[in-house]
This record gives structure tokens, sequence and C-alpha cells, in this order.
């Protein structure tokens, strides 16, 4: 009995201490600019930050997805083709597991852009959805116009990307998963291909599901 | 006084196991070590770290006796790549495989490695066997 109440007692403690490191924040990515508004007669100096831009694109259901279906939601981005041979099917791999963990939560998304329109049409995309064992509306496989997603690619989700590296271009072939949060902003990329990212982007979420909206700016 | 005598036998049995290893056994090891890198570079991307393959998309390693039934096909599959429907476990696939760039020695280290892991028990497929089956492939 005693030694049952002392390992209570260690586990306790141990979450205790876990307890406080789990108040992180995630970093907020892209350019930002202070922006000085009169508000009730006084000068209010305000951050505003990057953000991922309008858009309209076709899921595999054939249904038009715009921004606005994204309004109050965290999603994970990334871009792929459903030909590709070489990293894309640890990618998705990795991102069944993301699903797995958040298939039952309504506030949380997955968007995955093809960069091959041309093939990846809306039947394409579903029957790859369906060979996945992908149903329902988390997880949205979306085409649009080719020069469209590489833009949004490049100048909005992968600006967490583009700061660390040196290559240019070719991040879009890289594998990155992109955390969004409920105001459109970039909060992590993470390597798809890399299994101990994806369980940092599983708990990532988790820290901005948690986080207040009114602390959150905007 | 019993642990020197326990640790005594343990390490005699360890001699008598490694000295019985006869050459053949020290051939297949060497095809399944080198096997499971080129395995890892390869293959596992797709067919994953444990040959579980990808839910209905890419097919598992892990059906045995189909495994068993074609290993005489496997060097030019991999070799050529797969295009049309296979039956796995009782599942169709029907995704195309792309052809894999191996020299005959890699092909052979790497059979032999998926053919002795997830469950299959094929023993070594050297590269004389490979080599033959390559010169048949279509």
């Amino acid at each position: 009995m005693r030694k049952w109440i002392f390992a209570l007692g260690i586990i306790a403690l141990y979450n205790a201490c876990k307890f406080n490191s789990t108040t992180k924040t995630l970093p907020i990515y892209g350019n930002r600019q202070a922006v000085t508004k009169i508000v009730n007669g006084q000068s209010v100096t305000d951050t505003v930050y990057q953000t991922i831009p309008p858009f309209k694109l076709i899921n595999q259901y054939g249904d038009s997805i715009s921004d606005k279906d994204l309004n109050g939601k965290i999603y994970v981005a990334d871009f792929f083709f459903t030909s590709c041979p070489s990293i894309c099917p640890g990618m998705q791999r990795n991102m069944l597991k993301v699903y797995d963990a958040y298939k039952n939560t309504p506030d949380v998304k997955i968007l995955s852009y093809t960069i091959d329109p041309k093939y990846d049409s809306v039947k394409v995309l579903k029957a790859y959805a369906d060979k996945l064992g992908v149903t329902g509306n988390t997880w949205w496989f979306i085409q649009g116009k080719k020069d469209d997603t590489y833009r949004l690619a490049e100048k909005s989700y992968l600006v967490a990307v583009s700061r660390d590296t040196t290559v240019p271009g070719g991040y879009v072939h890289q594998g990155y998963f992109v955390l969004v949060d409920k105001q459109k902003r970039v909060r992590g990329s993470y390597d798809g291909t890399n299994t101990e990212q994806v369980s940092q982007l599983i708990d990532d979420i988790k820290i901005l599901k948690a986080e207040a909206p009114a602390l959150s700016g905007q | 006084m019993k642990l020197k005598v326990i640790i005594g036998m343990a390490l005699l049995l360890a001699i008598i196991v490694i000295s019985c290893q006869n050459g053949q056994s020290i051939e297949f090891d060497r095809y399944y070590s080198s096997g499971s890198l080129v395995y890892e570079s390869r293959c596992q991307n797709c067919h994953g770290a444990k040959g579980e393959g990808l839910q209905g998309l890419i097919p598992p390693l892990t059906d045995s006796i189909f495994i068993k039934k074609n290993l005489h096909a496997l060097p030019c599959l991999v070799k050529n790549g797969l295009r049309g429907k296979v039956t796995i476990n009782n599942r169709d696939f029907a995704e195309k495989m792309s052809a894999v760039d191996l020299a005959p020695i890699e092909i052979a280290n790497v059979l032999t490695y998926v053919a002795n892991s997830f469950g299959n028990k094929c023993g070594t497929i050297n590269v004389e066997q490979v080599q033959s089956e390559l010169a048949k492939c279509k």
C-alpha cells in the first residue's frame, strides 16, 4: 500500500513538472508590420502578421473550397501528387498519423495540395483518398491552377522553410508539413518524411488548440 | 560462485554457436545485412519499415505465400517495376511500381532481406540466381 502511494506521488510530481514545460508557445512565421491605429481617440500600435491569402480550390469530392471554410480551424498543409514515386508515400504514411489523431476533431483539418493538377483530377484524387482509407471532411485533397498552387506554396506556406534553407526553389518537393493556426498564420513547418518531427507536429497542434483566441491577436 | 558458472556456460554456448556457423549461414548474413541497407534506402519509403505497405495504395511485403511462389519473378519485378493488378493478402493493388535501378548483387541482397523478413523465410537468394532470372526478363 505504502509503495503504491509513493509511486503515485512520483507520478504526480512528474506530471506537475511536465505541465509546466508544456505551456510553450509556437513562433509566428512570415513578415510582420506594426500598424498604428486610432482607437477611441488613443493611438494603439498593433502587430499585423502575414496570413495565408484567400484562395478557391476544388477538393476530392468536387466541392469548391475556399479560405472561408478554414475560418477558425487549425490545419496542416502539404504538397504532393498522386503519381509521386519518391517521397510522397512516406509523407502520406506520416500524414495518416496526423489524420488518425485528429479525424474526430472538427476544428483540425488537413489540406493536401496537388502540384500536378493536370493528372490529378477530382476523380483521381477521390480514388487516391479512398485507397488511403480517408473518408469524411477532415482531410481534403485539393487541386487548383498549378501556378497558383506554386505561388501559394512558396510565398505563403513555406515562409518558415525558406527562411531556414539555402536551397532556393525546391521546397515544394521537399515534403514539408506546414501548420497554420486559426488566424491563418504559419506556426510551424515539419519534415513530413521524418516520423519524429511528425510526432512533434501532432503535439504542437495541441498547443494551438489550447491557445486562447484573445491572446493570439487579431 | 553460481554466477561464474552460469557466465562460463553461457560463454561456452556462445562459442559453440559461433564456431558451428557454417559458410552458408555466413553468406546468408552477408546478403541479409547488405540487403537491409538497400531496403532502407530504396524500398522503405513506399513499402514501410516493417514491410507494411500503405493502405490500398502500396502492397505490403508480408504475404509469405506470394513471396515464396513468385521468388523467381522478383528480380525482374525489382529491375523493371510493375504495372497491372496484383493480389496480395487477398487485396487487389493496381498502382504502378517504378523500376528500381540496382546492380544484380544489390537485387540479391535486398531480395534475401525481404524474403527473410516480415514473416517470410525463403533463405538466401544469391547473385547467380538473380543473374539467371534477369537474363530471362521480358
